[in-house]
């Protein structure tokens, strides 16, 4: 087994056997063919689908959050129910942890990509990294059951006030995310373990966590203004 | 380090097996001819829906033979109750506007069309694009099964504007698991077109051949692509209202009930909720939803008038902007559906001005179309006809639209026929006959056999003169106050309504019986049609340089095409005829080629 993580070896096959014509495609913003038309000054680079893919799938879901966000604020335009409450404290201990958690990930996104260029490293303490960040995200998760555990307790449930629902719903909407997420982090460390990973899978999953990171702490600030 | 893996998509082998072929197939070809046969037994449900419908308005006592069977409640004795006339009412938009008009010209040839037209061999992520259609099929089932559950379906429109929407099964029949499974089903959908539309815009911007730079790009890639960044903005706004519609109805919360509501003299369990955040999520939605109908058939429509023509349009690129235009419009000008909302008038003209506004694009896009054609020897076959048709039904649906976009105006006019014939006309006939044309056109690609002319031709003229004789009346009567959403018009001003509206019912249901030939026509060419060439157009784009006609299952036969010129390259002297393919390497001398 090499030590270096290779993309599959068949596609680089496909484009020697049929030349210059059957090339890798030359889309993407970043190099339309130039405008003498001469081809052979296109680049052979294409953004690779799982960044753009990625930064599609934000897009969405920033959506989603934004639609909620102006739902949340409409309704407590006009509402004279709303009935404000102190968040959990638990979350800003949830919040530690998550960021805790992107910091250990971009840590072992740096050892993945180190080894996988084959400068230093191994794959298995790159691994760790990655164990631990998958520790902390269901940390995470857990923390969140506590704080709605938490909420119950004060008799708030998803139905008691406007206030309590929406903070119900941001918050599982969240945490579907970051479950998502940990599906993810799930097949990278899979993909690392039969070196079958991909540069692009890896920026790309890591892209998405610290998405959910920031997202959290845009959640936090709007639900402790809101709420 | 060089990355590969834009061929991320290749990665997948032929498939073995009947299941992996024909049922959970990655290739993007096989998944858009399901999307095509989902919109095909969809619009059979919702067109027999608008027939019942019609029986009932032009003959409101009238026994339909068998209805009981689809409803015991809503049809005792075989005579439809109000209530299950405006639940057929909601059926019939929602499968429409969902399940065809969103389904069909945008997911089925999309899916089918985008990556062969950019020389892909597929989409970069083959399992979301099989979830894709998927989720969407379970979304009809969800939809179909409220026919079968408790008292029927919702009764709410497609709209769903609450409170009704929200209150639960004392609103009506189908306002309690009626609502529930309708907003799961447009949930799911929503999950589905997600998916489709990150597909389609990684696949146009990362999975180009070389060559073809944006601007070569067909006007059709140009519309999926535009009409997926609507989707994937659009969709992700409806889902999460859908959600909070569930809950409303599931979980007791408030967010679209407002205080003290009574309904059937019960004191309604909700408070403080907002009835216009719905509306404003919903058209937030809805707006761009009926771009995303539309755009995607104006694509179709350039793409094929353009063979047809033996010459490319007036300007590729000005055509190209104005949908991008139209896109982001379709955003800002949503508010003009809740004129009568009771929203401020300042609003009200805050949202007509964009709405006017995007009048101007759209009318860009006829002018091109009109003025490319006028002087060019057109090829009449029933592709080029239904792209007329759509056309002509564009310029008709939408005139109407710039009365409506005027609040004065729209306050009178938006409870009647006259908005009914509007979207019917602009939306719904003109992206039906985008599909037709879409489905002349590229038919002989995807089976390999040609469809029957004659039949085509009689199938256009007997749709468009029907059409015609359907929603032209609507106009007339919403002038003369005939109110939409009612099941029969006891009103004596009504009366005289009518007559027009058994006239309506006797031209829908020739219409209707019409599209009998075009059905004949696909179940018949596909199987005993005469055999297609590669080329039978002579079109220039992509999709007729295949290797084989279907194409083989990574399109190209693992070699990817090299892109030349500009997807419309004709009525110039090339060495094939007046036609130069996008593959071709020769030189050619004209002032349109794009770099």
């Amino acid at each position: 087994m090499a030590t270096t993580i290779h993309e599959p070896p068949r596609i680089e096959e496909r484009s020697d056997q049929h030349g210059p014509a059957s090339g890798s495609g030359n889309g993407g913003w970043r190099n339309l063919v130039p405008a003498d038309g001469n081809l052979r000054h296109v680049q052979e680079y294409a953004p690779p689908p799982s960044s753009t893919g990625m930064w599609v799938v934000l897009a969405a879901i920033s959506m989603t959050f934004a639609a909620l966000t102006s739902a949340l604020i409409v309704r407590k335009g006009g509402a004279l129910d709303w009935r404000h409450f102190t968040l959990p404290s638990i979350l800003y201990l949830n919040t530690i942890v998550l960021l805790a958690s992107s910091v250990t990930l971009e840590i072992g996104r740096r050892k993945v990509a180190a080894y996988m260029g084959s400068l230093r490293g191994s794959a298995s303490e790159a691994a760790r990294w990655l164990y631990v960040t998958f520790a902390l995200g269901l940390l995470f998760v857990g923390g969140q059951y506590l704080a709605w555990r938490q909420l119950n307790a004060q008799g708030l449930y998803l139905a008691t006030n406007p206030s309590s629902s929406f903070f119900y719903v941001f918050t599982a909407a969240h945490a579907l995310h970051v479950l998502g997420g940990l599906g993810g982090l799930a097949r990278l460390i899979r993909k690392l373990d039969r070196r079958t990973l991909r540069r692009s899978t890896l920026d790309a999953t890591s892209r998405y966590w610290h998405f959910m990171d920031v997202l959290w702490i845009y959640l936090l600030l709007l639900l402790w203004v809101q709420l | 380090m060089h990355d590969t893996s834009a061929h991320a998509a290749a990665h997948h082998g032929p498939p073995t097996s009947f299941l992996s072929k024909h049922v959970f197939s990655l290739d993007h070809k096989v998944i858009g001819k399901q999307y095509y046969g989902l919109a095909l037994i969809a619009v059979i449900v919702g067109m027999v829906l608008s027939w019942l419908m019609r029986i009932h308005l032009g003959w409101t006592d009238a026994k339909i033979p068998g209805l009981h069977l689809l409803s015991a409640n809503g049809a005792p004795g075989d005579v439809m109750t109000p209530e299950f006339y405006l639940q057929l009412m909601t059926m019939h938009a929602t499968i429409m506007v969902f399940f065809v008009l969103t389904t069909a010209p945008f997911a089925a040839f999309g899916n089918y069309f985008l990556p062969i037209q950019v020389g892909a061999e597929d989409m970069p992520f083959p399992h979301f694009n099989m979830m894709s259609f998927w989720v969407t099929f379970v979304g009809f089932l969800f939809l179909v099964a409220s026919f079968f559950v408790g008292d029927g379906p919702t009764l709410g429109g497609w709209t769903q504007y609450a409170p009704l929407s929200a209150v639960g099964a004392v609103g009506g029949p189908g306002e309690g698991m009626g609502v529930v499974l309708w907003a799961i089903s447009i949930a799911i959908f929503c999950v589905g077109q997600l998916l489709g539309s990150l597909n389609f815009i990684t696949t146009t911007l990362d999975m180009r051949t070389k060559g073809m730079s944006l601007w070569r790009m067909p006007m059709t890639v140009w519309a999926w692509f535009i009409t997926s960044v609507m989707g994937l903005t659009a969709f992700a706004v409806l889902m999460p209202a859908c959600i909070l519609l569930i809950l409303d109805h599931v979980a007791g919360t408030s967010f679209f009930v407002p205080s003290n509501l009574v309904i059937n003299d019960q004191l309604q369990p909700h408070s403080g909720g907002s009835t216009l955040l719905w509306q404003h999520l919903f058209w937030f939605f809805g707006h761009p939803e009926v771009y995303i109908a539309i755009v995607p058939g104006m694509g179709i429509v350039s793409h094929v008038l353009i063979p047809n023509m033996r010459r490319p349009m007036l300007s590729h690129r000005v055509l190209i902007y104005s949908m991008g235009a139209l896109a982001i419009l379709s955003y800002v000008v949503y508010g003009h559906h809740m004129f009568v909302s009771g929203m401020n008038p300042v609003s009200s003209l805050v949202f007509s001005f964009p709405t006017l506004i995007i009048t101007i694009p759209s009318t860009i896009i006829v002018l091109i179309w009109l003025g490319s054609l006028y002087g060019a020897k057109l090829q009449i076959n029933s592709a080029s006809l239904f792209a007329l048709g759509f056309v002509s039904m564009f310029i008709s649906g939408g005139v109407s639209g710039f009365f409506l976009a005027q609040p004065s105006l729209d306050i009178m006019l938006h409870a009647t026929y006259f908005v009914v014939g509007h979207f019917h006309m602009v939306m719904g006939v003109a992206a039906m006959f985008g599909i037709f044309a879409g489905t002349y056109f590229w038919f002989p690609k995807m089976y390999g056999r040609m469809m029957n002319e004659t039949l085509g031709k009689a199938h256009f003229w007997l749709s468009f003169v029907g059409a015609y004789c359907i929603f032209m009346p609507f106009h007339y009567l919403g002038l003369a106050g005939n109110v939409r959403r009612y099941q029969a018009f006891v009103a004596d001003y009504m009366q005289p309504f009518i007559p027009v509206h058994k006239f309506i019912t006797i031209a829908a249901l020739v219409t209707g019986a019409a599209q009998l030939l075009f059905l004949y026509n696909l179940v018949h060419s596909r199987f005993w049609g005469e055999p297609a060439p590669d080329n039978p157009w002579k079109a220039t784009s992509l999709e007729w340089s295949t290797p084989t006609t279907p194409p083989p299952f990574d399109n190209f036969g693992g070699k990817l095409p090299e892109v030349f010129h500009d997807p419309y390259q004709y009525g110039i002297e090339g060495s094939t005829g007046d036609y130069v393919m996008q593959t071709s390497p020769e030189k050619i001398n004209t002032v349109h080629d794009e770099a």
